[in-house]
C-alpha cells in the first residue's frame, strides 16, 4: 500500500503575525515556515506504519501545493523520512482550489491512504481533506485520532462528540487527522537531513480551477483589557466578580 | 431560495449548540429575507423536533433511515445534497464540530459551494457575501468573500447567543433511499464518555497545567469543577505525560473551546495553549509566576500557589452555592 500525506506550509505558531500595507496579505519578514502541526503528526504516523513491515506500506509520499519558496518545508518532510515528494507549482488560492489540485494528482498516481491534517494553522479551514475525498469520490473519515493495520485492513479511530468510534472503510480513502494520531512529531535525524537532499521532489503544474472564496482583508483581534489581580488570600472577591461583574457563574 | 440548517442529534436529543446553530441560521435567513429549514437525520421524536421551531425554523425536514444510523460521510453528503437541491437552498449552515468538519467540505465540492468555516458572526455583508472568521489560530481574523451561488457556513461553537423566536414550524417527514452497498463506513466499536460534562459543551472549564506538579494532585481541580458544574481540561504537557486523558488537552492541536469561563490553574499560557482558549468569554488564571503569559490573556488573575488558593476558592464557591 502507498500512503500520501498532504502538507501545508504555515508560519510557526510562535511567530508574530503581521500584515502588509492594506492588511490583505501576511508580511513574511522574519517568519519561520514549518509543516502544519497536524500534517506533521500525520506524516509521523504514516512513517510509524511503514516502519513495521507487516503493515505492508511500500512508500510514504508527501504532496504540497505551493510555490518554489516552500521547498525547504518539503525537504523537512523528506528529512523526517518521507520517501519522495510532489509539489504542485501554484500559490494556494483557497481550500477548494488546493483540494482540486491534489485530487488531480492523486487521480494520476495511485495511493491507497491519503492523510490530511484536520486543520491548517493559517486559515483554520478544516476543508482540504474532505474536499479532496469528494473530488475523488472516495470515502473519508474525519477527526481521526488513531490508525493501524489489522488483518490486512486499516482500522481507524475517530473522535465523536463525547467519545470515540472504531471504524473501517475500504481503500482508497482519505483520513483527516487530528491530535492523538501520534504522540510526538518525528524529528529529522542528521542522516535523514543528508538523505533528503537527494530525494526527488516531482513537479506538477496546476490545473485551471476557479477558487470559491477569497480573503479580502485581515484584522488583528481586539486587545483584551488588562488583567485584574486579586489578592490570593481573598479568592472570595474573585467569585463575587465572576458572579456580579461578568456574570459567568 | 432558503437557508438550510443541519441539526445533528445525540441519541435522539439536541443540545444547546443545536439551538445556537438554529438561532444563527435564522439570523442569516432574516438577512436574506427568506425561510429557514432545519434538517434532522435520525430517530428524533416530534417534541424534540418542535423545539427547532422555537429558534426560528419554519419547516423541519425529518429523515429517519436505518442506513443512516452511522455517520458515513458520503451517504450523508448525498442526502443533504438531495434536500438542498430539492428545496432550492442558497445557504447551508452546519456546526463547526467534528460532524460539520466531516460534511461541509464534501458538500462544498458536490454543490460547488464556497465555505466560510468557523464563522463567529452573522455575515458582514450580503453583496458580496462576506463572512468573518478566525485565522492564524486566533492571532488574526479575516473577512472572506464567498463567490459561489450556494454558500456553506460552519459556525464556531459557543459563538452565537440563543434567540427564541417562537416560530410555528411544520414537520415534514421525508423518505430517502440509501442503498446499503453505498454505506462504506463500518463501525466496529464505540466508546462513549458517560456521566461527565463534555469539554466542548461546557460553559465553565477548570483546567490544570504542569504547575499541578503530579497527576495525584488533581483532586482540587475536580472538586472545583464539580461545584461549578464545569468540565475539566488540561494543557498539552499534562496530556502528553499521561497525567490526564488526551481528550482533555485544550490548545492549538487539542480541543479548541470557547466556554463562558475558563479557569487556568498552573498553566503558563504558551501561545499554542492560548490558541485553544482565546475565544473564551472570561479567562481566570492562577499561577505562581506573575510574568506568566497566561495573565496577558486573562481578565482576572491570582498570583499564588494553586495548592493554597484552590481550597479557599472552593470554599468561596461552596458558600456562594449554599
Amino acid at each position: 500500500m502507498k500512503i500520501l500525506v498532504c502538507i501545508s506550509n504555515v508560519p510557526d505558531t510562535t511567530t508574530k503575525i503581521k500584515f502588509n500595507e492594506g492588511d490583505t496579505s501576511i508580511d513574511s519578514t522574519g517568519i519561520q515556515w514549518v509543516i502544519n502541526p497536524w500534517d506533521e503528526l500525520s506524516l509521523t504516523r504514516a512513517l510509524e506504519l511503514k516502519d513495521d513491515p507487516s503493515n505492508g506500506i511500500k512508500s510514504v509520499t508527501v504532496a504540497h501545493v505551493g510555490p518554489a519558496t516552500s521547498e525547504p518545508t518539503i525537504r523537512k518532510a523528506l528529512a523526517i523520512g518521507a520517501d519522495e515528494a510532489i509539489r504542485i507549482n501554484s500559490e494556494s488560492l483557497d481550500a477548494y482550489y488546493v483540494a482540486a489540485q491534489l485530487a488531480e494528482v492523486i487521480r494520476k498516481e495511485h495511493f491507497d491512504i491519503i492523510m490530511c491534517g484536520i486543520e491548517s494553522s493559517d486559515f483554520n479551514g478544516s476543508l482540504a481533506g474532505g474536499m479532496t475525498s469528494e473530488f475523488l469520490g472516495i470515502p473519508s473519515v474525519s477527526a481521526v485520532s488513531g490508525i493501524k493495520a489489522e488483518d490486512g485492513q486499516m482500522v481507524i479511530t475517530r473522535e465523536i462528540d463525547g467519545g470515540k468510534e472504531v471504524v473501517t472503510v475500504p481503500v482508497p480513502f482519505v483520513a483527516i487527522v487530528q491530535k492523538g494520531i501520534a504522540k510526538e512529531p518525528r524529528i529529522a535525524s542528521m542522516r535523514g537531513i543528508m538523505m533528503a537532499k537527494t530525494k526527488p521532489i516531482r513537479l506538477y503544474e496546476p490545473v485551471a480551477i476557479e477558487p470559491l472564496t477569497q480573503i479580502v482583508i485581515f484584522e488583528k483581534p481586539g486587545s483584551r483589557s488588562a488583567c485584574k489581580f486579586i489578592n490570593p488570600e481573598n479568592p472570595k472577591q474573585l467569585i463575587e466578580l465572576l458572579q456580579n461583574e461578568v456574570k459567568v457563574i | 431560495m432558503s437557508v438550510l440548517v443541519y441539526t445533528e442529534n445525540w441519541d435522539g436529543k439536541f443540545k444547546k449548540l443545536t439551538f445556537e446553530l438554529v438561532s444563527y441560521a435564522f439570523g442569516v435567513a432574516e438577512m436574506l429575507k427568506t425561510e429557514l429549514i432545519a434538517l434532522s437525520i435520525g430517530n428524533v421524536d416530534k417534541n424534540e423536533l418542535m423545539k427547532l421551531g422555537d429558534y426560528g425554523a419554519g419547516k423541519v425536514i425529518n429523515i429517519t433511515n436505518d442506513q443512516m444510523l452511522t455517520l458515513d460521510n458520503q451517504v450523508y453528503t448525498n442526502v443533504i445534497t438531495e434536500v438542498a437541491l430539492k428545496e432550492g437552498v442558497k445557504v447551508i449552515v452546519i456546526s463547526n464540530n467534528n460532524t460539520g468538519k466531516a460534511l461541509a467540505p464534501r458538500l462544498s465540492v458536490r454543490l460547488k459551494a464556497g465555505v466560510g468555516s468557523g464563522v463567529s458572526k452573522l455575515p458582514l455583508n450580503l453583496n458580496p457575501f462576506t463572512v468573518y472568521k478566525k485565522t492564524y489560530s486566533g492571532n488574526a481574523y479575516a473577512h472572506v468573500v464567498i463567490k459561489s451561488d450556494i454558500k456553506i457556513l460552519t459556525l464556531a461553537q459557543n459563538s452565537f447567543v440563543l434567540n427564541e423566536t417562537a416560530n410555528n414550524s411544520s414537520i415534514e417527514n421525508m423518505n430517502v433511499t440509501v442503498d446499503s452497498s453505498s454505506v462504506k463506513t463500518e463501525v466496529k466499536d464505540v466508546q462513549k464518555q458517560t456521566g461527565k460534562i463534555l469539554l466542548t459543551d461546557a460553559e465553565i472549564v477548570v483546567s490544570g497545567g504542569r504547575g499541578m506538579k503530579s497527576p495525584d494532585n488533581w483532586g482540587p481541580i475536580e472538586e472545583l469543577a464539580g461545584f461549578l458544574g464545569a468540565a475539566t481540561a488540561c494543557s498539552r504537557p499534562v496530556a502528553d505525560e499521561g497525567w490526564r486523558p488526551i481528550g482533555e488537552h485544550t490548545g492549538q492541536t487539542g480541543k479548541i473551546i470557547a466556554p463562558n469561563l475558563y479557569i487556568a490553574v498552573g498553566i503558563s499560557g504558551a501561545i499554542q495553549h492560548l490558541a485553544g482558549i482565546s475565544a473564551s468569554k472570561c479567562i481566570v488564571a492562577i499561577n505562581t509566576d506573575k510574568d506568566a503569559p497566561i495573565f496577558e490573556a486573562a481578565e482576572y488573575g491570582i498570583v499564588g500557589d494553586a495548592f493554597k488558593v484552590l481550597p479557599k476558592l472552593i470554599e468561596a464557591v461552596r458558600e456562594m452555592k449554599s
